[in-house]
């Protein structure tokens, strides 16, 4: 009778907890986690006491008080009688519409610069590599006072644009760079404008249907469409048919000059101007980078191949080179749209009214409440952080590599 | 680590602050010097000299403060503060005390755990144009551009006044002085409002300052004047008589001139006795020698050399006394009685 002899029974001794490389980790990250809690512990209740010995206390009413205050750049109506907590709205709005816009802007310049840089023209390539060494390696706060000292002090006031002034409009009348913004025409929406409005929405819904039928059509039989000329065809025929049907519904009101100032049109604000650009312009070079690496990171023979199948370079870039390299490109470029959201901030210097300058700045200043002002900045500035990651990651994951 | 060391600091910084919060007195004699936030740089009441040495109005009352504490007008360091930093800063014990043309009010009082021991300057918001502009009042300014430094009471007195008046205008918030002066300069904006006492003093900077006019209205009252800590009466008290023993000295007619004479024995007026300590314990009572007030004096002069030497209508700001008087001219300058 074979006897099994049972391998000898593992005890666990306490020891093991710090001699043991299995257990020693574990040992570590709980006794690092507790300490870190601790601290955290020992800081609120810190702030806390120290504010109760200044006299302070953590209350969120004064959001509901009235700012009496005035928010020059309004994306929803503000007047001083309205609430902080609408103050801090407006602020909101435009700091997601200088992000937004800069986001926009800094991708467009950034691809360009990034694939200009890799041209095999030489003064190109070496214009764009001193463009991104410039933008990459000085401070962003100090192209935002370039900027904003370019746009107020190189451009006319707005009484030189009056008869016998030096300075006069330019595109027909329509547009007024002054020191005080750019003023552009606003349409006006008469009766009759939805339906302009809806057809313009559909047809550009009707654009990506048809790239998408076009893309189909040419994997199952190869054949091309000419997508880009039907595109622009279906961008501007409709609407302007429709436009024309509706007896021109949409009309312009250009900005004039009126007492001391440009009245009428859509004033774009020069703190605005500088902020965007310069936001746009640092973030371009980063973004610059990213393209370029995204599309060096794919092998040379890709592009041979293609060749040698008699592909041509436009559609090889199209179909090959950037389907591959955006998988690279994609994550850093999160980083960057996040950074250049948190960028926004150095609103301050320009004086461009986003949600640190009303929230963060006066609504605090004139309502001491410091701390409270500040945990709303920071969950606002995380959310949003939080969502831009969201929406890119699954963008990136529609293009990353799919493993069956 | 990095993070338990980043809140490790946290923490230690928020028990310093703690500790700091009570008893500025000790730590400003073991520090040896008096932080005193001042504007970051406004003509007449605070900004460096071509030697780098800080001067002016304000600055006078925070070397006052440094002489009656520390014995040394020069053991003062001074931090500039914006309009927006500046409360944050005294409330985080940045500095010892504020004297930055700032206004008391009742919320700042009050709500702001501040506590204002006086008023150094009586001031009022008004308006600054250009001569071109063509504008007598400050009620036809509907549709201009206006220059404002923001976290400030001028900006909300302003929002007042154009509604309550029913006129528009466009707000351009600006940081610092120096920002708002560059953008009016520039023609960025039709109007520059603050205190009217910056005003002139920032006209004062002007190349062709008879370009620009300030306006009649006086849109609110601004009484400025020295804030500390709220729940530090001890020094508050310091604060608050230092500026009270230079307005006495000038009603007593105490100058920097004849004050050691005067302090050399007792004369015949008691209420100068007690000013300068050679009748009564008065230094005594707020922890002080019973030279303090000799010594403020000695190193600054009385109120009103402070005034005439800084902002005065000798000087290029020129500035009248007016509401700033002597209580016997006419003034609202009235000190407690030194008793």
């Amino acid at each position: 009778m074979a006897e099994a002899t049972d391998p000898p029974r593992e005890t666990f001794r306490l020891s093991q907890l710090l001699y043991d490389a299995r257990y020693r980790s574990m040992t570590i990250q709980v006794v690092a986690a507790i300490l870190i809690m601790l601290l955290l512990v020992e800081l609120v209740d810190n702030t806390v006491t120290n504010l109760a010995a200044l006299g302070k206390d953590i209350r969120f009413g004064f959001l509901w008080s009235t700012a009496g205050y005035d928010i020059n750049q309004q994306l929803i109506p503000f007047t001083s009688q309205d609430t902080h907590a609408r103050a801090a709205l407006v602020g909101i709005l435009n700091t997601l519409v200088v992000a937004a816009l800069g986001c926009i802007l800094a991708t467009i310049i950034g691809v360009l610069a990034g694939v200009l840089r890799l041209s095999s023209n030489w003064i190109v390539a070496k214009i764009m590599t001193f463009y991104v060494e410039a933008m990459r390696n000085t401070p962003l706060l100090i192209w935002i006072l370039i900027v904003f000292a370019v746009m107020t002090e190189a451009t006319p006031q707005p009484r030189e644009f009056r008869e016998g002034g030096s300075a006069s409009m330019i595109l027909w009348d329509s547009v007024a760079i002054s020191n005080r913004g750019v003023y552009i025409p606003r349409p006006i929406w008469a009766e009759g404008s939805g339906f302009v409005v809806a057809v313009f929405v559909l047809s550009v819904i009707g654009i990506f249907v048809l790239r998408h039928i076009a893309r189909k059509r040419q994997q199952d039989t190869g054949q091309i469409l000419p997508v880009f000329r039907l595109s622009l065809a279906l961008f501007f025929v409709p609407t302007l048919l429709a436009y024309f049907l509706m007896g021109r519904p949409v009309t312009l009101e250009t900005p004039e000059l009126g007492g001391f100032n440009f009245a009428g049109g859509l004033q774009i604000r020069n703190s605005f101007i500088a902020l965007w650009l310069a936001l746009s312009l640092y973030t371009s070079a980063f973004i610059a980078e990213i393209v370029r690496s995204g599309i060096l990171a794919i092998s040379k023979g890709q592009t041979e191949a293609a060749f040698a199948l008699g592909i041509q370079p436009n559609r090889t870039m199209q179909l090959i080179i950037l389907p591959q390299a955006l998988r690279v490109i994609i994550p850093p470029l999160i980083s960057q749209y996040l950074n250049l959201t948190k960028n926004s901030s150095l609103a301050i210097a320009v004086g461009y009214m986003d949600v640190r300058s009303t929230l963060g700045g006066i609504t605090i200043n004139q309502t001491g409440r410091e701390l409270e002002g500040m945990l709303l900045l920071g969950i606002f500035y995380l959310i949003t952080s939080l969502i831009i990651s969201a929406v890119m990651n699954l963008y990136n994951s529609s293009v990353k590599l799919k493993e069956r | 680590m990095n993070k338990k060391v980043f809140l490790g600091a946290l923490t230690v910084a928020g028990l310093a602050a703690g500790a700091s919060a009570a008893a500025t007195i000790d730590d400003v004699k073991a520090r040896g010097s008096l932080k005193c936030g001042s504007n970051e740089g406004l003509a007449g009441f605070a900004a460096p000299d071509a030697n780098g040495v800080w001067q002016g109005f304000d600055v006078s009352l925070c070397r006052a403060i440094a002489a009656a504490v520390l014995g040394d007008a020069q053991a003062v360091e001074f931090v500039p503060l914006t309009s927006q930093t500046r409360f944050t800063a005294l409330a985080a014990g940045e500095v010892d005390v504020l004297i930055r043309n700032s206004t008391w009010t009742f919320s700042r009082d009050t709500d702001l755990k501040l506590d204002f021991v006086g008023v150094n300057y009586y001031d009022g918001q008004g308006f600054m144009v250009r001569n071109d502009i063509g504008v007598s009042s400050a009620k036809e300014l509907d549709g201009t551009t206006v220059c404002i430094q923001t976290g400030t009471t001028t900006e909300l007195n302003l929002a007042d006044f154009f509604r309550v008046n029913n006129i528009s205008y466009e707000p351009v918030p600006v940081a610092t002085n120096a920002e708002g002066q560059q953008q009016y300069l520039a023609g960025a904006c039709d109007v520059y409002t603050t205190d009217i006492s910056g005003l002139a003093a920032t006209r004062a900077t002007f190349e062709n300052a008879g370009e620009h006019v300030i306006l009649p209205e006086v849109v609110s009252k601004e009484p400025l004047g020295p804030a500390v800590r709220h729940g530090d009466s001890e020094w508050g008290d310091i604060v608050r008589w230092t500026l009270n023993a230079l307005i006495a000295a000038e009603e007593y007619g105490v100058t920097s001139a004849n004050v050691m004479e005067l302090a050399a024995g007792p004369t015949t007026n008691p209420e100068i006795n007690r000013l300068l300590g050679t009748e009564g314990e008065l230094g005594a009572m707020i922890g002080l020698d019973k030279d303090w007030a000799v010594r403020a004096i000695a190193a600054v002069g009385n109120y009103g050399e402070v005034f005439e030497r800084n902002i005065g209508e000798a000087t290029p700001i020129g500035l009248a006394r007016g509401l700033n008087a002597q209580w016997t001219e006419g003034g609202l300058l009235y000190a407690p009685p030194f008793r």
